[in-house]
């Protein structure tokens, strides 16, 4: 029992450490990420400014600028995920420290957790802040939203986000040069298939299917739901999230370490890839 | 195997009585693409080709080589960066492939790259690889200052970005990284190419201090014949992924006869030992 208890300290210690790195990096790069967000803010103006360009009744114009403001933020909430879960690999390789950490006691799990981790803090920050200056540069009414149940809606799509996210972390593995961008792939895919500025009932049956077995689709809806009707958390929007999340996180995780696997039999995980 | 473990800081159990390395036919090769065979063609280049060798707890051994020779392909086989195609390899009784957790709690290693997050400083960095052994903010908060400070790192220096360091200062970091986390096994791949004189002589004087202070195995790979002379108890000679020697200096000379090491490199492989340049050289050369 000491021994499993010192397993688990070292452990969380280590997932502690991919945090806390994560933290002088985004400190040392703060102004890099204001630009960034200023980009984020701009394209995000352009989705939102559409719902101006609708000549609608004024209600209905208000909803169609929410319904388009959740999904962007959910894109750009997305994209931090990907962006930080993807590199666990490309970052480390760029800095020439991939084979340090490779060949620490850490297991695979509790690294690409820690880099989870900290996408989805800094995700949040980012997405709260995006989504706010946004309707307020808009002027977007949401009187009846409920921020609570979003936020609670999104931290718990979080985790199968974080598990598609391993999926793809391989890839720069894989394919030193191209193997990052694969993940934005991922990322553009997994969102038209869930109605990110429109409804799913749109999109031709066989997308439909598709969109079932996608997070985000229960991220936007449910989303969409308490910012602009002021739903609570939605059990039906609950339960999907939480299978795909128990299925993505050890499908991630195998397909990593078997990505892993084929780096050390054929000698890329190294610097020079 | 009757053995007295002894508790390493990172808790894994160096079993005592059993050799700290033992390489029995370690074979690797790499797949390489080969042009003139067609566009998708691939031929396999051996890296290592049964390379068989023991070290005893506490001793330094240096394996000297040439570019391709395999020294790399070596160390990071026995760091579990790399998966063997044949043979074994045990640290302190644990297999190198099978039981990687151990075996990278027993392990670390300086490589010619310092390698480091260019913009944190010496501390964050230092920091951030210790976590991945288990050393938490109050034991790293103590250890780091200890640590830069016995391998020379100026105080006023630990919290500038690594990016404003010299690639001398830098090596030294990388060698405080390695003994931050007291490994029983130190692998040291080239870690003073590139630098300029003085700090080769100080990070080879420290190479000698943690051998007398730490009980420390190193496993030294160079191509730096003096340095492997004035730091090993054993010399090897690994070419073209072959062990052809490994021995003490002396028995080296008497062997074939001649003064130096440098004649005895030319003796045992009827070529010249050329000084290598960069260590990627090795990696291009043996992954193309």
């Amino acid at each position: 029992m000491t021994a499993l208890a010192a397993t688990v300290r070292s452990e969380l210690i280590g997932l502690g450490g991919i945090v806390e790195r994560n933290v002088y990096l985004t400190k040392r790069y703060f102004l890099w990420d204001l630009a960034f967000m200023v980009w984020t803010i701009a394209n995000t103006l352009t989705i939102v400014f559409i719902a101006r360009a609708v000549h609608v009744p004024a209600a209905e114009e208000n909803v169609l600028a929410t319904s388009l403001l959740v999904g962007a933020v959910i894109w750009a909430f997305l994209g931090i995920i990907f962006e930080f879960v993807t590199e666990t690999v490309a970052w480390e390789r760029w800095e020439g420290t991939i084979e340090y950490t490779f060949m620490a006691p850490l297991s695979r799990s509790m690294h690409l957790f820690g880099m989870g981790a900290f996408a989805v803090l800094y995700g949040l920050i980012r997405a709260t802040i995006l989504f706010f200056v946004v309707a307020a540069f808009i002027g977007v009414h949401m009187p009846d939203a409920n921020f609570g149940a979003a936020l609670a809606l999104i931290v718990i799509a979080s985790f199968s986000f974080i598990g598609i996210g391993m999926m793809t972390s391989v890839l720069p593995l894989i394919s030193p040069e191209k193997g990052a961008q694969l993940g934005f792939v991922m990322q553009g895919m997994m969102l038209v298939v869930s109605g990110v500025y429109y409804p799913v009932s749109v999109m031709p049956h066989w997308m439909q299917a598709i969109a079932k077995i996608s997070p985000a689709t229960y991220a936007l809806r449910g989303d969409r739901a308490s910012i602009i009707h002021g739903a609570g958390l939605a059990w039906a929007d609950v339960w999907p999230l939480l299978i795909i999340a128990v299925v993505a996180i050890p499908l991630g995780l195998a397909i990593f370490k078997r990505g892993e696997r084929y780096a050390k039999q054929h000698g890329k995980l190294k610097r020079s890839g | 195997m009757s053995s007295l473990a002894v508790s390493t800081s990172s808790g894994t159990s160096s079993r005592t009585g059993v050799p700290a390395v033992e390489v029995r036919d370690l074979r690797k090769e790499f797949r390489r693409r080969d042009r003139r065979a067609g566009r998708f063609a691939r031929r396999r280049m051996p890296a290592l080709k049964g390379v068989s060798f023991t070290m005893e707890r506490g001793e330094c051994v240096a394996i000297l080589g040439q570019n391709g020779s395999g020294k790399s392909t070596l160390v990071r086989l026995l760091s579990t960066l790399l998966i063997h195609d044949g043979g074994e390899a045990r640290i302190f009784g644990h297999d190198a492939f099978r039981e990687t957790r151990a075996v990278q709690r027993l392990v670390n290693r300086v490589s010619v790259e310092a390698s480091f997050f260019k913009k944190m400083s010496a501390s964050e960095n230092l920091s951030y690889a210790a976590r991945f052994y288990g050393l938490g903010p109050a034991q790293t908060r103590v250890k780091i200052p200890e640590i830069l400070e016995r391998v020379g790192f100026p105080a006023d220096r630990r919290n500038e970005s690594m990016e404003n360091l010299s690639r001398g200062m830098q090596q030294k970091v990388a060698l405080a990284r390695a003994l931050l986390t007291s490994p029983v096994l130190l692998l040291l791949d080239e870690p003073t190419t590139g630098l300029d004189p003085r700090s080769k002589l100080e990070v080879q004087e420290f190479i000698k201090a943690v051998r007398l202070e730490h009980d420390a195995t190193i496993l030294l790979c160079t191509h730096d014949m003096a340095e492997a002379e004035s730091l090993a108890d054993r010399i090897g000679l690994l070419d073209r992924g072959e062990l052809l020697f490994l021995e003490p200096v002396d028995a080296v000379k008497r062997r074939y006869g001649v003064e130096t090491l440098e004649e005895a490199f030319f003796a045992a492989t009827g070529r010249e030992f050329e000084a290598e340049g960069d260590e990627d050289d090795e990696i291009r050369e043996v992954f193309g």
